[in-house]
C-alpha cells in the first residue's frame, strides 16, 4: 500500500546575501493515515523548512533539487504550481496548526468568519453549513459556549483555549494531513497535558496522519509512533518511537537524551552536547555531527563517508556514519 | 538568622487595574501573603504555571517591585536590609548584592555594544571599579569564569549562539561579585543539550563563588535537577514548599500531584498519566474565596474545606509546608 505521504531525497536551500544555505539535505520520510510521525532536533535543524516545504509555504529564495518528491496522496506537490493546484493542499489536504495560535488568525477578523470563509473556499458549501460545521469542531476540541466563542475575535481568548480554536480550524476542513510545528511549546505543563490528549483523540477519530514537530523528547514519546531525530538539515536516525527512545543508535540521539533532566532520574547528571551547531552556511561536509561527536575521529571516517541511512533493525534507520564511527568509539 | 540569606515575610503584591477610565477601579492579586526563607548557599526553586506569580516575587525580592505588604529581610554578614524600609544608600548596596539574570538572551543584550562593554556596565554604573584597567581586570576574571574567550570580549553579541548569549548575561550579572541571584526562566528559551551547560555552568559557579540563588522555571524536571528547595506556586500562593527531592517523591498537596503527572514521560509505554485538570488558571482580578485551587482540583478531598478555609502553609514533614486547606 503506498504511502498517506512520501517525502523522497528532499534538499531545501536559501539564496542569501550571504551565500546559499542548506536546510534540509537528503531527507526522506513517510507518513500513514492515522499515524504521528515525531520529527525532533535542536532550533536550527530544519524541521520547520520541512513541514513548509509540505505546505509549499517556503518564500521565493528557496530552492529544491530536482530529483526531490513529495508525494501527497498519489501526486507530487513539488510539481504543483497552479493556483488550483496549491488550493488541493493548503486548507485542502493539509492543514498546519503553529506554536503561536495568533499567526493562524488575522486579528481584525472574528474567529468564527475565519473558519466560515475556509470552509466555503475549500468545500464548496454554502455559510450556514459552514457555520454549523465551525461550531460544532470548536464543541468537539472542547471549547465551553462554543456560539459566543465563534463571536469573537482570537486575542479575547486565553492561550489553551486559542490553541483549541487554531486546531478546530485547521481540522474543520477534514485535511487528510495535520502539520503541528511546536504546537504545545508555549503551553503550560496541565494546558499541553489537555492539548496532547485533544490531539491524540482526534487523530483517532478522524484517522489521519500527522508530522508533529517539537524540541521535546517527553511529548514525543507520548504522541509520535515513528520518530525522525534531525541535525543541521540531515535525518540522522529514523523509527519506532520505542526504538529511538529506548535503544538510540546514533550519537547525537544518544547525546539529546543525555542532556534532558529526567525527573524519575535525579542522580543522572546532565551532559551537555559539547561545541555548538556549525552555521548551515559551512555545514561540515561527511558527517554532519562530526564537529561536536564525543566519538569523533579524525583518522575515523566521519570527514570522508558520505551520510546515508542503513537498517539496523527492522524500521529503525540510522545514518551509516553514526554506526560504522558511533560503535568504534 | 544565621544560616538565611534572605526572608521574605507575608508579602503581598497587588497591581491596580482599570479595565477603562470609566470602569471602577479593581485590584490583581499577584502575589498572596509569602513567606519563604532562602538558605545561605541555596538553590531555592520556584514554579507554576504561567500569571502564578513566580516574577512579580523573584521582583519583589530585588526591590524591583513595591511590595503591598509585609517585608523582605536581606542578612548580610555585618547587616540586615529591609527591603520595604532603604535610603537611597542602602538600595545602591543593595543592587551590587542581589541580580536579576533575564529569561532571553536575545533581548537582553544591547546589539551596538561588544561584549566586554555589556559585562563591564554594571561596574560603570554602580561605580564599582575606579579605573579601566580594573574594570576589565574584572571583565576578563568573570568571563573566564563564564567560560568565555578573551577574543569573545571584542565581538558584538549577534554573533553568538543562544548559549553563548546566556553566559554573557550570566558574567554581566556576576560582575559586581553579588551574594543572591535571581534567575527566572534562565533557561526555558535554550535547546537542551545548551541547557544542560547553562544549568552546570550556574552549579559551577555557585560553589566557586558563594552564591544563592533563586531560580524561576515552570519545567519541574530541571528545577528538580538543580534545586535543593522548592516552592510551588498557583494563582499568588505558595500551596507546598519543601526539600526538592521529598516533595518530588512525596507531594502531598492536589496541585503538585497534578502538575507532577503533567510532565510528559520520556517512557513511550507509560502514556497519558496525567491527572488531566480542566479548565485555565482563573483570572488574578478575582481569585476564588479559600481554596484557590479548588475551581480546578480533580479530586476534593473528603474532609476537603476547599471553600471555608484561609489559605498558609502548615509543616506536615520538617522542612515539607503543604497549604492547610489540602492537609486538614
Ligand atoms: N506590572 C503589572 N501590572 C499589572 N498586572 C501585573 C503586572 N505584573 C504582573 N501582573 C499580573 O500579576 C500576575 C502574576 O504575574 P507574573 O508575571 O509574576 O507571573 P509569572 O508566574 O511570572 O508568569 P509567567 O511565567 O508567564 O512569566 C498576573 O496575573 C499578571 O498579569
Ligand atoms: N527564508 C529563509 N531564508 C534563509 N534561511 C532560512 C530561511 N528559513 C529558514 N532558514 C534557515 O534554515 C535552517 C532551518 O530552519 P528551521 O527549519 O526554521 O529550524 P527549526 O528546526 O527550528 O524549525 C536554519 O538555519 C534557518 O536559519
Ligand atoms: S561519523 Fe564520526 S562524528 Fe559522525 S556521528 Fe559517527 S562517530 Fe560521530
Ligand atoms: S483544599 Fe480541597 S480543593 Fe483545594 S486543593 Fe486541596 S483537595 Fe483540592
Ligand atoms: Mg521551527
Ligand atoms: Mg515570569
Amino acid at each position: 500500500m503506498s504511502h498517506l505521504l512520501e517525502v523522497k531525497n528532499l534538499d531545501v536551500k536559501f539564496d542569501t546575501d550571504e551565500g546559499r544555505i542548506t536546510a534540509v539535505e537528503n531527507i526522506s520520510l513517510s507518513v500513514d493515515q492515522g499515524e504521528v510521525l515525531g520529527i525532533v532536533g535542536e532550533s536550527g535543524s530544519g524541521k520547520s523548512v520541512t513541514a513548509k516545504s509540505i505546505m509549499k509555504l517556503n518564500p521565493g529564495n528557496t530552492s529544491y533539487n530536482e530529483d526531490a518528491e513529495i508525494i501527497l496522496d498519489n501526486e507530487n506537490i513539488l510539481q504543483f504550481t497552479s493556483k488550483q493546484d496549491l488550493k488541493k493542499i493548503r486548507g485542502g489536504k493539509v492543514s498546519m496548526i503553529f506554536q503561536e495560535p495568533m499567526a493562524s488568525f488575522a486579528p481584525a477578523i472574528k474567529i468564527g468568519a475565519q473558519m466560515v470563509e475556509q470552509l466555503v473556499i475549500h468545500k464548496n458549501i454554502n455559510k450556514d453549513e459552514a457555520k454549523s460545521i465551525s461550531i460544532n469542531m470548536l464543541k468537539r476540541v472542547g471549547i465551553a459556549d462554543a456560539e459566543k466563542r465563534f463571536n469573537q475575535y482570537a486575542f479575547e481568548l486565553s492561550g489553551g483555549m486559542r490553541q483549541r480554536a487554531m486546531i478546530a480550524m485547521a481540522l474543520s476542513t477534514m485535511p487528510k494531513l495535520l502539520l503541528a510545528d511546536e504546537p504545545t511549546t508555549a503551553l503550560d505543563v496541565t494546558i499541553q497535558a489537555q492539548v496532547i490528549n485533544l490531539i491524540k483523540d482526534i487523530i483517532k477519530e478522524y484517522q489521519m496522519g500527522v508530522i508533529f514537530i517539537t524540541h521535546d523528547l517527553g511529548v514525543i514519546a507520548q504522541v509520535a509512533d515513528h520518530v525522525a531525530v534531525m541535525y543541521l538539515g540531515s535525518v540522522v536516525e529514523k523509527g519506532p518511537v520505542n526504538e529511538i527512545l529506548k535503544n538510540p543508535k546514533h550519537p547525537y540521539t544518544k547525546g539529546l537524551l543525555q542532556a534532558l533532566p529526567d525527573i524519575n532520574n535525579l542522580d543522572a547528571p546532565l551532559s551537555p552536547i559539547p561545541g555548538n551547531i556549525p552555521s548551515p552556511l559551512d555545514r561540515p561536509t561527511g558527517c554532519v555531527f562530526r564537529t561536536r561527536c564525543p566519538h569523533h575521529n579524525p583518522e575515523g571516517k566521519d570527514g570522508k563517508i558520505e551520510m546515508k541511512l542503513i537498517e539496523v533493525e527492522p524500521g529503525h534507520w540510522v545514518d551509516q556514519c553514526g554506526i560504522q564511527c558511533g560503535q568504534n568509539g | 538568622m544565621g544560616d538565611n540569606l534572605i526572608s521574605v515575610n507575608n508579602v503581598s503584591v497587588n497591581f491596580d487595574y482599570q479595565e477603562n477610565f470609566i470602569s471602577k477601579k479593581q485590584k490583581i492579586h499577584a502575589v498572596n501573603n509569602i513567606n519563604i526563607k532562602i538558605k545561605k548557599g541555596s538553590f531555592f526553586g520556584l514554579v507554576g504555571e504561567s500569571g502564578s506569580g513566580k516574577t512579580t516575587l523573584g521582583r519583589a525580592i530585588l526591590g524591583a517591585n513595591k511590595i503591598s505588604s509585609g517585608n523582605v529581610i536581606f542578612h548580610d554578614d555585618e547587616r540586615d536590609y529591609d527591603l520595604t524600609n532603604m535610603n537611597k544608600q542602602d538600595l545602591k548596596e543593595y543592587r551590587k548584592k542581589a541580580q536579576l539574570i533575564f529569561q532571553d538572551p536575545y533581548a537582553a543584550l544591547s546589539p551596538r555594544m561588544t561584549v566586554r562593554d555589556i559585562i563591564a556596565e554594571p561596574l560603570e554604573v554602580m561605580k564599582i571599579t575606579n579605573s579601566r584597567q580594573e574594570t576589565d581586570e574584572r571583565v576578563r576574571d568573570i568571563a573566564a569564569k563564564c567560560r568565555l574567550n578573551i577574543e569573545h570580549l571584542r565581538r558584538f553579541p549577534h554573533a553568538f549562539s543562544g548559549g553563548q548569549r546566556q553566559r554573557i548575561s550570566i558574567a554581566r550579572a556576576l560582575v559586581s561579585n553579588p551574594k543572591f541571584i535571581v534567575a527566572d526562566e534562565s533557561v526555558a528559551a535554550l535547546d537542551v543539550s545548551i541547557q544542560a551547560d547553562i544549568l552546570n555552568l550556574l552549579k559551577q559557579l555557585q560553589s566557586e563563588l558563594n552564591l544563592t540563588y533563586l531560580f524561576i522555571s515552570h519545567d519541574l524536571s530541571v528545577v528538580a535537577h538543580v534545586c535543593d528547595v522548592v516552592a510551588v506556586m498557583y494563582l499568588g500562593h505558595i500551596v507546598e514548599m519543601g526539600p526538592s527531592r521529598e516533595l518530588f517523591k512525596n507531594p502531598k498537596h492536589s496541585y503538585t500531584k497534578a502538575l507532577l503527572s503533567s510532565i510528559p514521560s520520556i517512557d513511550p509505554e507509560k502514556r497519558s498519566e496525567a491527572i488531566e485538570l480542566k479548565g485555565e488558571i482563573p483570572s488574578a482580578l478575582n481569585p476564588p474565596p479559600g481554596c484557590v485551587f479548588r475551581t480546578r482540583c480533580p479530586n476534593p478531598g473528603i474532609d476537603c474545606k476547599g471553600g471555608e478555609i484561609t489559605m498558609g502553609l502548615t509543616e506536615v514533614e520538617p522542612g515539607h509546608w503543604v497549604d492547610q486547606c489540602c492537609v486538614l
